[in-house]
């Protein structure tokens, strides 16, 4: 009976601190405020709800119990007023919470420009972390406390979801393209992290911790780098290896492919078939993987193999952080 | 089987033998045949559930994580596609909506014969693949997931197209029949709310199936002969195959609960002796909740990778499915104002259905809410949301439904004891199974979790200690359903005091249900 008192020692704690916290994780930045802001408001107006309906329903049954097999009830079929006012106040109330909700979502996925980036990669069943210093870690994630964090995701097999709960953040990584999250931490500490979209036998023990640590830890941290080169090292050298030199410069010249110079971040890069396009992350990606998906005005197609296959996701990201240099 | 009738003779009588019932046209003696299938499938779907909470019941591995995983899957997919999905239409709806709408049978007898027929090759394919691989994808086969396991996916994803099929087939069958078989003066207007609310699910089973038959397919495809359509290794896109998946599934959640609306509508009426109060707006939001769930499908995927725009979108449209919903509730509530009320067990289930929709209904609010379900997403607040509505929700209906119908039906009553015994069970041990997954999932437990880390046990406890409480609730309700089977207790014509034409022939009904055409001059609940 061990477990049942501590059972009920622990509904005992729990049922106490409800009122205050509503069960969210520790907060450990200003969204996740937000976030749960919202959340008591619905939290209320809900069980407000449930008391007009729950306890209607209660109230009329003791109320209107049948006292005889003869009862005469009035003939009721409707009543407009009544029923336009159970419609449009929900109504109202709904557009609230949608609005309130759109706000924080908005807030959520508007990537700040400033954030230090950190590409995270999902396989089963495990998460790397790549920072632009060549630091690669398992399943230890850790960030500077403080400053904003963009994190590019992708996955080398099948579907995961990075989620922090402290952080009230959550997003799908997908193979095959890539995924932002951002958030900033505003406490140092351990942050549990958790695998939430299902990816097989081992899916619940795809588990990684946040370690939230000061900004000079961090870069000290950062720079124990056995390897000693920087991701965008390795992508330069990725250029060289795997011949992409032979046709992109990197000086802006015009070879059999457009120059990676000035590419990052261009906006209105006009494609043969008129459409204009922002280069970023998924556009490289294509364009490596699939380069015949969409060329680029002044070139001709089927010049470039594709490398679908053929480069590990390691490889892109490495070759993505290179182009991203080349201003 | 008792003789309730100065003649003896009725449907479940008139003709004698294994064979009659494998070849019958009565859409009486289908339903039934439904009845028996459908709560063997809940049965085993039931003990999937079991072992999930006995694996949750600690922390630490007790199955292995693909057993675990197995499991979970079929538990999903048995109670999708083989209970709650086929549940109320199959059983209730063809016993009921001919006899409701005054008809002697569906508009395609034949065709209603095949329809079980499909869905018993479907049904026998699903449960085959226990034998051979198991799958392991749950029971929403995501991509690229469910092209690369190594499981019978194939063999599953057609069992559940051809589970499908026999959905449409019924679905056609019974939006003719409300067209073409209404008695005479048997206007829209005068129909009751059950036959309105399986309409309206007809009409989604009818539009929105050949999708998810079409997405199977492609998966199948994909599987069988390398078509890159879904997997990104073969330029195929994962979020498509979510996409097509929603696009069937959200609907489908309301094929799962119209009808048990439609239920509860009629049990409130009965009970409450009084006229439904908003008849047309029930109705009408019937079918305004058929329409609006083609376009929310994009809620079940607020952090798959889809547009920023795309999510605000489908946030919104999601709260206008909320008001017909709300409306619906206020209006059960307004039935029972001055009425007169009594307790038996159907009216027992029908306000059990209230107090957990009720919960299941705001939930679903902050869920709909897209910068709250970042946080919620794929935790256990989602399961336990969709448990509330589709077990306290749907299977409440459900049963409260059996045990209302079940003297019309057999022509016996059934123990009201007992029942209402399997009520409480049911209605605590569901609160108790499921409330502690809502503060799981605040908490950030995610679902489909073989194991879990030590901060969440002590509520997994609870949990668990509460499905085994609704197992043994729904246990005692067959046998009170059995037990009702076998007593001598002769059921009267109109035990309740209903005024849906059922009630107005004798039980179990005959053959031909009615033996003059009855000629309708007013609407279903008359009591005045």
């Amino acid at each position: 009976m061990n477990w049942f008192l501590a059972l009920m020692n622990t509904v005992a704690v729990n049922t106490a601190s409800a009122a205050g916290k509503s069960f969210m994780p520790p907060v450990g930045t200003e969204i996740a405020s937000d976030v749960d802001n919202l959340y008591s408001f619905l939290l209320w107006t809900s069980f407000l709800g449930c008391v007009i309906l729950i306890g209607g329903m209660i109230f009329f049954a003791v109320k209107y119990k049948r006292r005889t097999d003869n009862d005469k009830t009035p003939y009721i079929s409707h009543n407009m007023a009544l029923e336009f006012l159970w419609s449009f106040i929900p109504l109202v109330l709904f557009l609230v919470v949608f609005a309130w909700g759109w706000k924080v979502y908005h807030d959520m996925r508007v990537m700040p420009e400033n954030a230090f980036e950190i590409h995270v990669q999902a396989k089963q069943w495990q998460w790397d972390f790549m920072y632009k210093s060549g630091k690669v870690s398992t399943n230890d994630f850790f960030v500077p406390v403080g400053i904003p964090v963009k994190l590019v995701m992708a996955s080398e097999d099948v579907l995961h979801s990075f989620y922090i709960p402290s952080m009230r953040i959550k997003q799908d990584v997908v193979p095959g393209r890539y995924t932002t999250l951002w958030f900033k931490a505003d406490k140092t500490g351990d942050y549990q992290i958790f695998c939430t979209e299902y990816c097989g036998a081992a899916h619940s023990a795809m588990l990684a911790k946040m370690h939230v640590v000061p900004a000079p830890d961090f870069e000290k941290w950062l720079q124990e780098n056995e390897e000693g080169l920087t991701l965008a090292q390795k992508g330069e050298k990725l250029y060289n290896s795997k011949g992409c030199i032979a046709c992109h410069s990197t000086d802006g010249s015009v070879k059999v492919g457009p120059s990676w110079k000035g590419l990052w971040g261009s906006t209105g890069h006009t494609m043969a078939n008129g459409k204009s396009v922002t280069v970023d992350e998924n556009y490289i990606r294509e364009s490596i993987l699939n380069p015949n998906a969409d060329i680029v005005k002044g070139f001709s197609a089927g010049l470039m193999p594709a490398q679908q296959g053929l480069l590990t996701e390691d490889q892109l990201t490495a070759l993505i952080e290179y182009i991203k240099t080349l201003k | 089987m008792g003789n309730t009738h100065a003649s003896g003779d009725n449907y479940i009588n008139h003709e004698k033998g294994l064979w009659s019932w494998l070849t019958t046209i009565d859409h009486k003696r289908i339903g039934l045949m439904y009845m028996i299938v459908i709560l063997f499938f809940f049965l085993c779907g039931g003990i999937a559930a079991m072992l999930i909470r006995l694996e949750l019941f600690a922390s630490g591995p007790l199955f292995d994580g693909n057993t675990y995983n197995q499991i979970l899957t079929y538990h999903g997919a048995i109670m999708v596609f083989m209970v709650i999905v086929p549940g109320i239409p199959a059983i209730l709806g063809n016993f009921f909506l001919p006899i409701h709408i005054g008809a002697k049978d569906v508009a395609f007898p034949k065709l209603n014969l095949a329809s079980w027929y499909v869905f018993m090759a479907g049904a026998i394919l699903a449960i085959s693949t226990l034998f051979t691989t198991k799958i392991d994808t749950g029971w929403t086969f995501y991509t690229p997931y469910s092209i690369k396991t190594g499981t019978a996916v194939v063999t599953m994803v057609m069992a559940a197209f051809i589970m499908g099929m026999s959905s449409i087939l019924t679905g056609l069958n019974f939006i003719v029949t409300v067209h073409k078989l209404r008695a005479p003066g048997m206007t829209m207007g005068r129909i009751p709310l059950f036959v309105w609310a399986v309409y309206s699910t007809a009409i989604l089973q009818v539009l929105a199936t050949p999708v998810l038959g079409i997405t199977l397919l492609l998966l199948a495809m994909e599987r069988t002969l390398g078509v890159g359509i879904f997997d990104p290794a073969r330029g195929g896109d994962p979020v498509l195959f979510q996409h097509f998946f929603w696009f069937y599934s959200h609907p489908a959640v309301y094929i799962m609960i119209l009808p048990a609306m439609g239920i509860v509508s009629e049990i409130i009426a009965a009970f409450s002796r009084k006229t439904i109060f908003g008849y047309t707006a029930i109705a009408y939001s019937s079918l305004g909740i058929a329409a609006v769930s083609f376009f929310v499908w994009g809620h079940h995927m607020f952090v798959s990778g889809q547009s920023e725009i795309a999510g605000i979108v489908f946030s919104f449209l999601t709260m206008l499915v909320g008001v017909p919903t709300a409306i619906k509730m206020f209006n059960w509530l307004a039935t029972m104002y001055r009425g007169s009320i009594s307790f038996e067990s159907p009216m027992l289930f029908a306000m059990g259905f209230l107090f957990l929709f009720a919960i299941g209904g705001v939930t679903g609010i902050m869920l709909a809410t897209v910068g709250l379900d970042v946080h919620f997403h794929d935790t256990y607040f989602v399961v336990a949301h969709f448990h509330y509505v589709m077990v306290g929700g749907t299977l409440m209906a459900l049963t409260g439904g059996l045990y209302y119908w079940f003297p019309k039906m057999f022509g016996k009553m059934f123990n009201e004891f007992w029942a209402r015994i399997s009520f409480v069970l049911i209605f605590i041990g569901f609160n108790v199974t499921f409330f502690p997954q809502f503060v799981l999932g605040a908490m950030g437990m995610p679902r489909r979790y073989a194991d879990y880390v030590p901060a969440y046990e002590s509520l997994n406890k609870i949990s668990s200690i509460g499905a085994w409480t609704i197992g043994v609730g729904f246990l005692v309700a067959l046998y009170v359903i059995i037990e009702g089977l076998m007593s001598k207790r002769i059921a009267p014509a109109n035990p309740w005091g209903a005024k849906t034409l059922e009630w107005q022939v004798q039980s179990p009904p005959t053959h031909h249900n009615f033996e003059v055409e009855p000629v309708v001059t007013a609407g279903p609940y008359e009591y005045r």
